[in-house]
Formats: structure tokens, C-alpha cells, sequence
């Protein structure tokens, strides 16, 4: 957006200058901060500067990355899911009854897709429907859908998914590239055009800046809404695939925690959590730094509880970061 | 300029910190998840086996929460640190086999133990103990401190409870040609309810006034047992033993109700696990009916799934409850 059509006025997007905001942007600080711990990781480990030990690396964050994509949208409308994991468990698990009734490869996947979008349109029913609060709605199905699993499976597990399945969470594209990790990147790009190239993206934004000025302005906030809600259902049936995948069975207790860690790259990436702004770059950006602090430590093999303190203050300290640095700046002029 | 000099401290800091040693055989001890007493006893026994092989650097680690996908995350890393060995407790049997699989491609041993990974995810799993060494040591706890023999009563957990019954049908096995002298008068069920328990073995003391011991594989009835005693004033006539976590069960010990308990001891579990990884690694191989040295343990025999049980539950009494009380 730095040149202006030759004809009529228009409102800039940013009021800074471009190269300016870009340098101070909180992308680029998250750029410098990946950049600083791969270097730090690099030296500190032996084992880290090696094809396979990336390639292992980005087993860690994919899958909650994935769903970080669609909840960093709803964030953004200024409201949260916190049934990701849950409906991951409810996928894979309607996954393994499908695989007792003897279906194939391409039926389990679409089961595990389709179980998810079917959640997510639950949860956007109740919250644009029935007009509750996301947190209340989600924090209820948080429980039934994993409570459902819990039922059907009980301390008992399904597994001996085929060969040809666990391909989607353990197979290679080529060399060390993993399919999950293409699709990740895949499933990035689109966000990204979907929220900062498309009327739908703009109009996410609006409903986070100001739902009612939205609705005035001719936005249909509900449908924007429920469609979102569908989205990050349908991304958590598809991390469910991978991460049923991966493991090669199914447990109740599959995914556990999810929801906050996907919730964390959200707000680690920049996207506010009162809504209406951020973007797809910095979350990316977000899960990258989490898989490369958490894998890094493990191989200096610092245990999970120091990891856990770590990952805790690189959130404060990169939120903190800005806001000091604005009140310096104000306080100077 | 200050955010390179900070970068530059950091790495500096991190070289200082990673010293690997290369030389070294390097086992990974992987437990269900860290700051649990049980698993800080096994990195004890862990420590103490390499201390005696010499040349071998345990790293103890495991997830903060006991979750399969967490433990996922230490193996991964630890398949990048190419170590030597994983000794895995899992925190799902099936779960953990596709990524164990992998660091088995790579050249890594794999071994499961306490908590086992299905056989084609590891090459041996090392069981604290088995039915008959359990059956066994049951009656034995009693019989030893009943010279004369006489009669004993069992107070088992849940009558359907899978593990209590199979070592309960050891236990009548082994009277017969070991314990003549011991006369088991009756079998009942506490449920692994306290209260339950506590009515079982009120009913028991009444119905036997005989009775000599009351052998109770459960921790739950155990103490409730040794609660009746100490409250009926029976410490000295009847000697409560059985199965007991060290930690609940000291006071009993302590007061006279109960001469001696055992269990599975973690800290020689670690050790002998540890023993198992490295005869692995010198290139022994893990196939049915193979004998492996678990140094002062002994030594364990591979069934047909390559399982082990390391030796019989280890007793606790006046010596040692004590200590092992601080650990679990």
C-alpha cells in the first residue's frame, strides 16, 4: 500500500511510515527473537544443526500450529475456542470406530475432517445461535466432547490404523520435509490471504475493532462468526488426522492441553486478546519460536517444569517488550 | 550493538552450559513425568549402575506432565542427541511405538520398564516382578515370623480385581510344598475400600480367634488391617503383612502391628534397567529365553515377548521402612 491511485484521496492504512512501522513491527521483533534462539540452539547443542533433528523438531508444533491459524481468526473477532483439544479427541476417536467397521484410508480421514467441522458448527450454533459467550460455550463442550470420548473408549485404546493413514503423521514429502509440515505451510499461505487479502479478512478485523459498527456497516456478523468457529473445527479434524496419525492409536486423553498451548502461539504472535488485531505472519512466526525453545532445551534435556517457566516468561517479556517501548518513547517526547 | 553483545552472552552462556561428553555410553532414563519420588528412586538406581559399569552418563528426563504426547516430545530430542540407549517407564503403551520405532531405525536400543510399551516398540520390558515370585512372598512375609506355623487369612482387594486373584492362586500354589505349616483359613474381599477393608478384617479376627496373620496384596486393605490390630489391641498376637507403599504404611512398622511388608523397589528397578540398556548396547541380543546380568540384582530370563520380571517385591521392616518411606 505505498502507492496511492493516481486519482481521488485515500485513507492510509497505518499512519507511520511503511519502512518504519515494518522495522518496529512485532513480526520483526519475533524474526530477531526465532533468529536469536536458533543461534543460541546452535551453540548450545551439537545435535541441533542437523537436517533430521529440524525436520524431528517441527513434529512438536505443527499440529497445534495448525489450529493456531484458524483461533488466531476468531481471537481476532474478539472471541476463543477453547475446544480444540477436545474436539481433536472426539475426532479421533469417531476415527477408530470407523476403523472397526472396516473402512479405509480415505473414509477415516474424511471421518476425523468431518467429526470436526461438525463440532465447530456446534459451538458456533450456541455462540451465534443462541447468542452465549464463547468462553462459557467452549468451556462447556471442552468437557462433553472428551467426556463423549471417554465414554466410547474408557481406559481402553484403538489402534492398528494402516500403513497408508499413518503416512499423514509420520511420512516424508520428500527428504526431510513431512507431510505435516507442508501442510502446515500450505495451510498457512491460505490464512494468510484469507485474513489479509480478502473482504472476509477485513470484515474479521471490523467485528473485532467494533462488532455493533460492524453489524451498521452492513457486516453479517453472526454468519462471519459461525463460519469461523466451523474453520477452527475443521482445522482441529485435521490435526486430529495428523496427530492420530503420528501416535497410530487413540486414547481419551489424546491432545490433552492443546487448546492453551495453541492459545499461547496465538498471543505470542500478536494477535490481541481483546480482538481486532494481528496477523497470520506473526503466529507462524510464534509456533516457530515455541518448537525451537521447547526442542532446544529438550536437547540440552532441561526438564519439562524449567521449559514450562521459560516459555512463560518469553510471552511476558515479548508482550511487555512494546508496551515499555511506547512509554519510553512517550515519556521522551 | 546491544542486542549482538546480548546475543553473543547468551551464546556464551549456552556453550558454557552443553558440555557433551562424546566418549561417554549415554543412557536416557525416561520416566512418566518428572517429580515423582518412585521415578527420582529409579534415577538413584539408574546413577549407582552406571557409577559400577564406569564410563556411562545416565540423563534422567521425562515430560511435567504424564502425557503421551509429552513424552513424544523428550524422545524426539533425545533421537537428535543420538544417545545410546532409552529406558522408557511409557505413559501409553501404543502411542509411544511409532516414535520408538524410529529411534530403533536409528540405531538406538530401546527398552520399556515398570510401564511397558508393546513388543514391537522396544527390544525387552522389565517387569518389577511376577505372579509367582508375588505369590510367593506373601506367604513368606507371614510364615517367617511364624516359626511354628498356624493359621492366616487373606484380605484381598475387589473379588474380580485380575492381578490380586492371579497372586492369590500362586500363593495356595507354594503352601503346600514350601510352607506346610501355614494353614490359610479363609479369602475375603475389602473392595480397596477402607471402610470395606476395615468390617473384612474386624470379621476375620472374630470368626478365627487362631488367626495368626492377616496377608493383605493390597495397599488399601493392608492398612486397614493393620488399623484393626493396632485399635483392638491385637499388636503382637496378629502380624498384618502384604503389599504396602512404605510412605502410608511406616507408623504400622513403627507400632509393632506388622513386621515386615514389601513391594516393588524403584531404585533397584532403575539400576537394573540400566544394566539391561548396556548389555544391549555392547551388543547382546534381546530374543526369547536370553539371560541378561542385572548386576547385584541377579539376572532376568526373556520370556516370549521379550518381557523380564527383575526379582521378588522387595521387604521392608524396622531396617529400612524408614528410608524408603522418604522416597515413595
Amino acid at each position: 500500500m505505498t502507492d496511492f491511485p493516481a486519482t481521488g484521496r485515500q485513507l492510509p492504512d497505518r499512519l507511520d511510515k511503511p519502512l518504519k512501522s515494518a522495522v518496529l513491527s512485532w513480526e520483526s521483533l519475533l524474526v530477531l527473537v526465532a533468529l536469536a534462539i536458533f543461534i543460541a540452539n546452535s551453540f548450545a547443542s551439537p545435535y541441533f544443526l542437523n537436517e533430521w533433528s529440524l525436520s524431528d523438531m517441527t513434529f512438536n508444533f505443527t499440529e497445534k500450529a495448525l489450529i493456531a491459524l484458524a483461533m488466531a481468526l476468531i481471537i481476532i473477532t474478539g472471541e476463543i475456542d477453547l475446544s480444540v483439544a477436545s474436539i481433536i479427541a472426539l475426532a479421533s476417536t469417531m476415527m477408530g470406530l470407523a476403523l472397526q467397521a472396516g473402512v479405509d484410508t480415505p473414509v477415516l480421514v474424511m471421518v476425523g475432517i468431518g467429526v470436526g467441522l461438525l463440532c465447530g458448527a456446534f459451538n458456533g450454533f450456541l455462540v451465534t445461535g443462541l447468542k452465549l459467550p464463547s468462553i462459557v460455550v467452549t468451556i462447556g463442550t471442552m468437557s462433553l466432547f472428551r467426556g463423549i470420548a471417554y465414554i466410547v473408549l474408557g481406559d481402553q485404546s484403538f489402534k492398528g490404523y494402516p500403513a497408508s493413514f499413518s503416512w499423514f503423521g509420520q511420512g516424508y514429502v520428500f527428504w526431510v520435509i513431512s507431510f505435516e509440515l507442508v501442510l502446515f505451510v500450505v495451510a498457512a499461505v491460505i490464512f494468510y490471504v484469507l485474513l489479509q487479502h480478502t473482504n472476509f479478512g477485513r470484515r474479521v478485523y471490523a467485528i473485532g475493532n467494533n462488532a455493533t459498527a460492524a453489524r451498521f456497516s452492513g457486516v453479517r456478523v453472526d454468519r462471519i462468526k459461525f463460519v469461523l468457529f466451523c474453520l477452527t473445527g475443521l482445522m482441529s479434524g485435521i490435526a486430529a488426522v495428523l496427530l492420530t496419525a503420528r501416535l497410530g492409536s487413540t486414547r481419551p486423553s489424546i491432545a490433552e492441553g492443546f487448546e492453551l498451548e495453541a492459545v499461547t502461539m496465538v498471543v505470542l504472535g500478536g494477535v490481541s486478546i481483546l480482538g481486532g488485531s494481528g496477523t497470520i505472519i506473526g503466529v507462524v512466526l510464534a509456533a516457530l519460536i515455541m518448537g525451537l525453545v521447547t526442542f532446544g532445551l529438550g536437547l540440552l534435556n532441561v526438564p519439562g517444569i524449567v521449559m514450562s517457566i521459560f516459555i512463560g516468561s518469553l510471552l511476558i517479556v515479548v508482550i511487555a517488550l512494546p508496551i515499555l517501548f511506547r512509554m519510553w518513547r512517550q515519556r521522551r517526547a | 550493538m546491544k542486542l549482538f553483545k546480548l546475543m553473543a552472552a547468551t551464546a556464551a552462556a549456552a556453550i558454557l552450559l552443553a558440555t557433551p561428553a562424546f566418549a561417554q555410553t549415554r543412557i536416557a532414563l525416561v520416566v512418566k513425568s518428572l517429580g515423582n519420588g518412585f521415578f527420582d528412586a529409579a534415577n538413584k538406581g539408574a546413577q549407582d549402575a552406571a557409577k559400577e559399569l564406569g564410563d556411562i552418563e545416565v540423563i534422567y528426563t521425562g515430560p511435567t506432565t504424564a502425557t503421551a504426547e509429552a513424552q513424544i516430545e523428550v524422545v524426539n530430542s533425545l533421537i537428535a542427541q543420538q544417545v545410546d540407549a532409552i529406558a522408557i517407564s511409557a505413559n501409553d503403551p501404543d502411542a509411544l511405538v511409532p516414535v520408538l520405532k524410529r529411534a530403533m531405525d536409528r540405531g538406538i536400543k530401546v527398552i520399556s520398564w515398570d510401564s511397558g510399551v508393546a513388543p514391537e516398540g522396544r527390544q525387552i520390558h522389565l517387569n518389577p516382578s511376577e505372579t509367582a515370585l508375588i505369590g510367593e512372598t506373601i506367604i513368606k512375609l507371614a510364615a517367617d515370623y511364624l516359626p511354628e506355623g498356624g493359621d492366616v487369612a487373606i484380605l484381598s482387594a475387589a473379588s474380580t480385581a485380575t492381578n490380586q486373584n492371579a497372586w492369590i492362586e500362586a500363593a495356595k500354589a507354594v503352601i503346600p510344598e514350601k510352607f506346610p505349616n501355614i494353614n490359610l483359613v479363609a479369602t475375603v474381599y475389602g473392595d480397596d475400600d477402607s471402610v470395606k477393608s476395615t468390617e473384612e478384617a474386624r470379621g476375620l479376627i472374630a470368626a478365627y480367634p487362631n488367626l495368626k496373620a492377616i496377608i493383605a496384596p493390597t495397599t488399601v486393605g493392608v492398612v486397614a488391617a493393620a488399623q484393626v490390630v493396632t485399635d483392638q489391641n491385637l499388636i503382637g498376637k496378629i502380624n498384618v503383612t502384604g503389599l504396602a507403599l512404605p510412605s502410608e504404611f511406616k507408623q504400622f512398622i513403627d507400632n509393632g502391628a506388622s513386621q515386615a511388608v514389601a513391594l516393588w523397589n524403584p531404585i533397584d528397578l532403575g539400576y537394573s534397567a540400566v544394566y539391561l540398556a548396556n548389555d544391549l548396547i555392547k551388543g547382546e541380543e534381546a530374543k526369547p529365553g536370553a539371560v541378561f546380568s542385572i548386576g547385584k540384582v541377579g539376572e532376568v530370563t526373556l520370556d516370549d515377548t521379550n518381557s523380564a520380571a527383575m526379582a521378588a517385591p522387595f521387604q521392608f521392616d524396622k531396617t529400612n521402612i524408614e528410608e524408603f518411606s522418604k522416597i515413595y
